[in-house]
Formats: structure tokens, C-alpha cells, sequence
């Protein structure tokens, strides 16, 4: 593991390939791919020099949604944060309510009911589902499938959008979860209807499959293109499909066991050769693991309270100390590193975003393949900017 | 996995020079932390990340901290003999904490599963001694990190690769998180201020900005 070298590729000075009188062949072309272009997942952007064709150099360039989350965070109160975390990661917001609260639960002391902790599991195995269902449609869009695929994501990923809505009220922005529970009951109707989304999930993912899992263009685009070394991966702290499909066994859900995991019989999907097809196999796979939660979680759900009667709204003042709390969610490991100094606001507030990470070797799995790989490289990354640019 | 006083105890039977410290939690959930001195902060991280019962290969989370100078009142009970009668007089007492930029590290294992440790190192103030030395050699995870503490805190990594900026531009002035931080009122440039914008604007630009008279329309 140590012999990894941690330094980036020196790709800062790069220079055309010379010819045998050493005279360059050729002339580097200099691209600036974003940050309004199509494939960039927002506004994200790369400056990429190519040679010929195959990309020598890539730097990101970050920073076009950023408004300071963290400052912001810092200069309002706990419980005012909570609709905040849901514009991080737009797709995944009931796991950022879980990473949020599990935080400053862990800080104040809190205790989360019963039944409370199986509605914070079934929200956040749906919003890996439609995650990873999105972004297997993104993804493909990214190969050249236009449409299509993306619709059909889209169209399963509603359903799912329908049960957040009917219990919280929003879409996407759900704003749910609260320090000690969740914000409100979810009713036996609500129950009924979600069993029936999970059941119908496991036939849409089997279409999906048909179509993909074993398409010549999809084998063609993905296999051994943009493969991460595994212990690199680990040295550059990737984390989530991406760190899994690179062959390490490492799921927050069953390393921290937050919540109620350890009911829960699950398997993690491990990859083998870390290349873009293991990412997108990684993550089909974790749907049907995360179907299998859902199902044990929506059969063994029991009746109560949801909200610990301690936790107050107002007045939240927790007492001096700091934690990291962290869960899994679909894009990887999402922490918060809160400090209090016992004022109603955090003297320090500190998201540990996932996918900003994650983009820590785009360069290195780039570096000579060709630019429309590193579209597909990009698209297997998982990104949201509004994580990334917080 | 072993106590940090059993950690500090060898980290400092390995480096004798390196000044480490425990620092205490007052989260009951919450995890304590080294403390290393920034010339021994290097070689105490390499030692955690290769020590066999440790493995801490992954570095999770990078933060900075600003912490500006602060005043601690203490009020002291004195006892003094004022006209021969022995009497408790309360003494107001002042410490005066300079201030420092930290920076949190916080290490896992991902081949032993096990963790955190919270490594924690220190600059010598806030203004021109901000030089800590840089963990993204040892891994890489605190590459893009380490650049974000830069750019919002002001902190500078020695032996970093690419320390530029990441999420604000390039040409910003000044380190937004820290907590004496004042942002300016025209972040959004208008060409022709007017209402609240114009005696906002009228702060940054001191010299009144005379309107041209129009050119007269030719004849």
C-alpha cells in the first residue's frame, strides 16, 4: 500500500512528442471543456491539453456554484441548516439530512426512536435507488445514447420523487429529517404505496439490464477505460462506488453500523478491476441490495413515536465539544465536522463532500485516453455541483 | 484499536523532537485529539499512516479552523487585609490567547477498519506565519482539501504540488472563512449604480463619478 506514490501526475509542463531529429511533431491543442458544456453535469470545468486526440493534461476547475455553504452554515442556527444540506447534493437529499442530523445528534446527545430510524433507512435506500438510477441514465447520455435512457431513469425515479413528496411536501428539496427524528409520521397508506415502487423496481431494473448491462457500445466505451489502481484509490480517499469498484471492501453502512444497519442482511458489491463498467455494475447491484433493505425495512417497521421528546427546535444550544459524524450516502462518504462553542450557532461547520473528493484522480484516470472518454470518465464519477462547488 | 496516550507514547518513543499533545473533548460522543507541532507534523503523520497496528491509509477529512485572538476574563477571589480586617476582594484576571489557523485532519483505516484519529496542527499566529507543511504527499485524498484551506483560510501547505486557488477565482483577495472576514458590499459589479447600489458603491469608488454631459446632437 505504501509504495503508491501520493503526488499528482506531473502534467504541468507537457510538450509534443519530438520525432527522431527531435523536432516536435505536431502542436498541443489546449481546450477549455466547460463550464457550459452539455457532459459536465453543471457548471464544472476542464481545462484539457490534448495530443491529437489523447488527453495529456487535465485540471478541473471548480468553484462556478459556490457560496460559501460552510460560512453561510456558520451564521445561522443548528435546526436553520437542515434546508441547506438539501441544495448539496440536489439528487440525494435525505442522506444529507441523515449526515447532517447523525452529526448533531451525536453532539447534543440525542436519541432517534424506533420507528424513526427505519423511516431515515427507507428514505435513504429510495434516494439511492433513484440516485444511482439517474445516474446510470446521465451516464449513458454521456456515451451518446441521447434521451432515451435518461427518460426511462426519469420516469422511475418520479415514482420515488412522489413518495418524498406526499410525506414532505417537496420533490427534491425534502428537508425532512430533524435533530432527534424525522419531521413527520409517514401513514400505512404511504407504507402500502412504497412496498408496491420497491416491488415493481426489481422488473424495471431487469429491463434496464437487457438494455445495457451487456451492450456492445456500453462494453466497448467502458471496459478498461479510466481504471483506478486500488491502492491509489485508497490513498486518495475515494470513497463509495467508486472507491468499491476499484476492489475495497469498504461500506460505511457496515464499517460505522450508524442507525439501525446492523439489522439488516445486505452483501456489499465489490468490483474487480475498477474500470468504468465495474463503477456502473458496482452501482447496479447496490440497487438490488438496496431493494433488499428496503423490503426487511417496510416489513419490519413497528409503531411509535418519531421524534425524541428531548430534542427541542427552539433554542437549540448543544454544549461545547466537536464531532464528525458520517454515513454512506450514493456518492460516497458524506461527513459533517461540526464544533460548538455552546452559542445557538456552530463555531465551525465543515462538509466533507463526496464527490468533490472523488474528483481527486479524474486527472490521473484521463491521462492517455481519448477526450470523449473523459466524458465517460467524468459521467462515472458521480458529481453534482452543488456539492462539489458547495 | 489503541488509546491516543498510547499512540502519543509511541509516535514519541519513534520522534523524540516532536512536541504532541492530547487535547480534550467535552463531547462525550466526540473524539479527542493530537495535537502535533507543525515542524514534527510531517514525519508524526508518516509514522500513523505505516505503523503496522495503526494502518491509517485514509484521510477522510481536511478542515480548517480560525481561531482570532481572544480575551479570557477570570474573576479571582484575592484575600487582602484592607484596614486591618482581612476581606475577599474579587480580581478580575486577563489572558490573552494569541490567535492561529488549525487544521483537522481526521484519519481512518481502511484495511484495519478503524478510526478516527484527529490530528491536529497549529500555525504560529494569523498573520504572516501561516506555514504548516503539507499531508498530501502522504495522501493524496488531502490534495483538492488542503487547496480549499488555502483558499478560504489563508494556511500554506510547504510541499504541496498545486496550491492555487480552488473554489473562489484566482484574482480574490483575502480568505473569506475566516471569522474577521468582512465581505465587500459589490461583489456585484453594477456599471451604473443607482438607489441602495449607488451609496453602497459610493464607500469603494471616493471619487465621485461625474456623468458626462451628452454630446450635443450635430447639426
Amino acid at each position: 500500500m505504501n509504495s503508491v506514490s501520493a503526488m499528482p501526475p506531473k502534467s504541468f509542463e507537457v510538450k509534443p512528442k519530438l520525432d527522431e531529429s527531435g523536432t516536435p511533431i505536431g502542436e498541443l491543442l489546449e481546450i477549455s471543456m466547460g463550464p457550459h458544456h452539455p457532459s459536465t453535469h453543471g457548471v464544472f470545468r476542464m481545462d484539457v491539453v490534448l495530443d491529437g486526440e489523447t488527453v495529456v493534461k487535465l485540471k478541473p476547475v471548480f468553484g462556478y456554484l459556490h457560496r460559501n455553504h460552510e460560512k453561510i452554515g456558520e451564521n445561522i442556527s443548528y435546526l436553520a441548516s437542515m434546508p441547506y444540506t438539501d441544495r448539496l447534493d440536489y439528487f440525494c437529499s435525505m442522506t444529507n439530512n441523515w449526515a447532517y442530523a447523525l452529526a448533531v445528534e451525536k453532539l447534543a446527545g440525542l436519541a432517534v426512536p424506533e420507528r424513526a430510524e427505519y423511516i431515515r433507512v427507507i428514505m435513504a435506500e429510495l434516494t439511492r435507488l433513484q440516485n444511482h438510477t439517474c445516474l446510470i441514465g446521465f451516464f449513458v447520455q454521456d456515451m451518446g445514447a441521447l434521451g432515451t435512457p435518461m427518460m426511462y431513469a426519469f420516469r422511475e425515479r418520479e415514482k420515488i420523487l412522489d413518495l418524498f413528496e406526499s410525506v414532505s411536501g417537496a420533490r427534491m428539496m425534502c428537508n425532512y429529517l430533524r435533530f432527534g427524528g424525522v419531521r413527520v409520521d409517514v401513514n400505512d397508506e404511504w407504507i402500502a404505496q412504497t412496498k408496491k415502487v420497491v416491488s415493481d423496481y426489481s422488473r424495471f431494473l431487469d429491463e434496464f439490464g437487457t438494455f445495457l448491462t451487456e451492450n456492445e457500445i456500453v462494453l466497448a466505451r467502458t471496459q478498461f477505460i479510466g481504471v483506478m489502481p486500488k491502492a491509489l484509490a485508497v490513498n486518495a480517499s475515494i470513497t463509495g462506488p467508486m472507491l468499491r469498484a476499484a476492489g475495497v471492501n469498504y461500506d460505511l453502512r457496515k464499517v460505522d453500523q450508524y442507525g439501525i444497519y446492523r439489522r439488516f442482511n445486505f452483501q456489499v458489491p465489490v468490483g474487480e478491476h475498477g474500470d468504468i463498467y465495474d463503477r456502473y455494475m458496482v452501482r447496479v447491484l447496490e440497487m438490488r441490495e438496496s431493494i433488499k433493505i428496503l423490503e426487511q425495512a417496510l416489513r419490519d417497521i413497528p409503531a411509535g413515536p418519531v421524534m425524541d421528546p428531548k430534542s427541542k427546535l427552539r433554542g437549540f444550544r448543544p454544549k461545547p465539544g466537536e464531532v464528525y459524524g458520517r454515513v454512506e450516502g450514493p456518492k460516497g462518504e458524506l461527513g459533517f465536522y461540526l464544533i460548538s462553542d455552546g452559542s445557538p450557532n456552530p463555531y465551525r461547520y465543515r462538509v466533507r463532500p463526496p464527490s468533490f473528493i472523488n474528483l481527486t484522480l479524474l486527472e490521473d484516470m484521463c491521462l492517455g485516453h481519448r477526450i470523449s472518454d473523459a466524458v465517460v470518465i467524468l459521467g462515472s464519477v458521480d458529481i453534482v455541483l452543488g456539492e462539489v462547488d458547495r | 484499536m489503541e488509546t491516543l496516550e498510547q499512540i502519543k507514547a509511541r509516535i514519541e518513543s519513534v520522534l523524540p523532537s516532536a512536541k504532541i499533545e492530547i487535547l480534550a473533548n467535552e463531547c462525550a460522543l466526540g473524539e479527542r485529539s493530537l495535537l502535533v507541532d507543525a515542524a514534527g507534523g510531517f514525519a508524526a503523520a508518516k509514522f500513523l499512516r505505516d505503523d503496522a497496528q495503526l494502518k491509517l491509509d485514509y484521510c477522510s477529512n481536511v478542515t480548517g479552523i480560525d481561531w482570532p485572538e481572544k480575551e479570557f476574563i477570570e474573576k479571582i477571589k484575592v484575600k487582602q487585609t484592607v484596614d486591618g480586617a482581612e476581606k475577599e476582594i474579587e480580581e478580575v484576571k486577563k489572558t490573552l490567547r494569541p490567535g492561529f489557523l488549525e487544521v483537522v485532519y481526521h484519519l481512518y483505516s481502511m484495511e484495519l477498519k478503524q478510526g478516527p484519529v484527529v490530528l491536529r496542527l497549529r500555525t504560529e499566529n494569523r498573520a504572516d506565519q501561516t506555514h504548516l507543511p503539507s499531508l498530501t504527499p502522504l495522501w493524496r485524498g488531502a490534495e483538492f482539501q488542503e487547496r480549499e484551506v488555502y483558499d478560504l483560510y489563508g494556511v500554506i501547505f510547504d510541499g504541496h504540488p498545486d496550491l492555487r486557488r480552488i473554489l473562489m477565482w484566482d484574482e480574490f483577495v483575502g480568505f473569506p472563512m475566516r471569522r474577521d472576514y468582512i465581505a465587500p458590499d459589490d461583489f456585484e459589479y453594477e456599471p451604473t449604480p443607482h438607489d441602495e447600489v449607488l451609496v453602497e458603491a459610493k464607500k469603494h469608488y471616493p471619487v465621485e463619478v461625474k456623468t458626462e454631459a451628452k454630446p450635443e446632437a450635430k447639426a
